[in-house]
């Protein structure tokens, strides 16, 4: 006994040193598969706090830009109303209310981040505003990500530009689909892998989501077709797709909640 | 000792919220961040316990995760360093330090570079192997240590040069 507790005296550097960096690789590989629960999160209060007082400030730098990016949505949202043959003049009923698939919630993107290889992001909707997690997330322009973890008032995000992110894709054309994943390089380009090799796949062609997943509806742009090639078994595409969305210059996001998201599950579950 | 004490946790807290609210916003080239937050660690007194540096650096380094998301990558690499630092310390300052006589402010700036560039080498060098977190992507993790240690490196020295005071 009393030899133990001298070779713990002797080294309790070392063994010190050997617990913390244990911890930390405990939280390093939690953080590292998709969707364990993580105590490290930035949705909580104190990093939510101090990135929303933050981002009340930095928003002005930004605003010019953003306001161009709303007033260009809502001319195509306009567009849209005034060739879609609804009149203006009849009786209005707020359709989102009632009887809908996906219902729409807005938020403001407090941290952004794309330079590591694992991105999150943080919005300043959670809990209280019933954002859960595996909502979707979309810009004006494009595909974001999916709510990872919530708090009270604040939500983290997986970026599409996550290595650990799989979202289901396929091309507006035809309805091959594929799994997007990022190859943690260029925040620009994420890749579309397991398109097969009879999809007519051309540079230029536009990606959507496939609405596959539950999370996403069907025709949420993503990006277009920037460079393809055959994988190693030559059975299945490698594509490069040029985002649609500047994912360096995020501000104003949607979340996307899908309603019969626990019904589709529970079907999807009693198979197996 | 007081007066010890409130410095460095005024530095704790500067550079966990400079790193924080600006360094991590640069992404010079894309990709290319300092992490100045080490100089806590690097610059914490010598004679003081080696478990206290290790604490502190592990919570300085979760401190960091918090913010950006990122699992325990920080924590790991700064208890890492903490734990290696009088290693360190004698290779780059030789016999002077084993006298427990070196003060930050009135070394040879040689020594204090070898000292800097070690210490953020091997703690860029952890931090990008738990990031990548994979063998196979081993030529962006030294791409990216070799980048990132040349920025935090120069960043390190300059700061020590404006904050240091010159009463000997």
């Amino acid at each position: 006994m009393q030899q133990i507790i001298n070779f713990i005296i002797r080294n309790k550097n070392f063994l010190l040193f050997l617990l913390l960096f244990c911890i930390s690789l405990l939280f390093t590989i939690q953080s590292h598969s998709y969707h364990k629960s993580k105590f490290i999160n930035s949705a909580n209060f104190l990093t939510g706090g101090v990135y929303n007082s933050i981002n009340d400030i930095s928003s002005y730098f930004n605003l010019k830009s953003q306001n161009e990016i709303l007033s260009e949505e809502n001319r195509k949202l306009r567009a849209l109303l005034q060739n879609s043959g609804i009149k203006a003049d009849s009786v209005f009923i707020d359709s989102t209310k009632f009887n809908k698939t996906y219902r729409f919630y807005s938020a403001n993107i407090i941290k952004n981040s794309y330079s590591l290889t694992d991105n999150y992001l943080t919005i300043n909707k959670g809990k209280r505003d019933s954002i859960k997690p595996d909502f979707g997330v979309i810009s004006s322009k494009g595909i974001v990500g999916i709510v990872d973890r919530t708090s009270r008032r604040y939500g983290t995000v997986i970026s599409i530009l996550n290595t650990t992110s799989r979202i289901s894709a396929q091309l507006k054309k035809t309805n091959h689909f594929g799994t997007l994943k990022w190859s943690g390089k260029n925040p620009a380009l994420v890749q579309l892998i397991d398109i097969p090799k009879i999809a007519p796949v051309q540079k230029g062609d536009t990606i959507i989501t496939s609405g596959r997943s539950s999370i996403f509806p069907k025709g949420v742009p993503i990006g277009v077709v920037e460079q393809f090639n055959l994988d190693a078994a030559e059975n299945f595409y490698e594509i490069d797709i040029h985002l649609f969305n500047d994912m360096t210059n995020l501000e104003h996001v949607y979340i996307i909640e899908n309603v019969n998201r626990a019904e589709i599950n529970s079907l999807l579950n009693s198979d197996e | 000792m007081n007066n010890i004490f409130s410095i460095h946790t005024v530095r704790f807290i500067t550079l966990v919220i400079v790193q924080v609210l600006i360094f991590n916003h640069i992404n010079f080239l894309g990709y290319i961040n300092p992490y100045i937050y080490i100089l806590f660690i690097a610059l914490f007194p010598i004679k003081h316990n080696r478990i206290i540096v290790m604490l502190l650096g592990f919570s300085l380094g979760l401190i960091i995760d918090l913010f950006m998301d990122t699992g325990g990558i920080h924590a790991g690499a700064s208890v890492f360093i903490a734990y290696l630092r009088p290693a360190i310390l004698k290779t780059s300052f030789g016999t002077v330090y084993e006298h427990q006589s070196v003060r930050f402010s009135n070394i040879d700036f040689g020594s204090k570079l070898t000292y800097f560039t070690l210490l953020t080498v091997l703690h860029h060098l952890v931090l990008f192997s738990l990031e990548i977190f994979s063998i196979s992507k081993i030529l962006l993790i030294l791409q990216k240590t070799l980048f990132s240690s040349i920025f935090t490196i120069l960043l390190s020295v300059i700061v020590t040069i404006i904050f240091s005071r010159k009463t000997k």
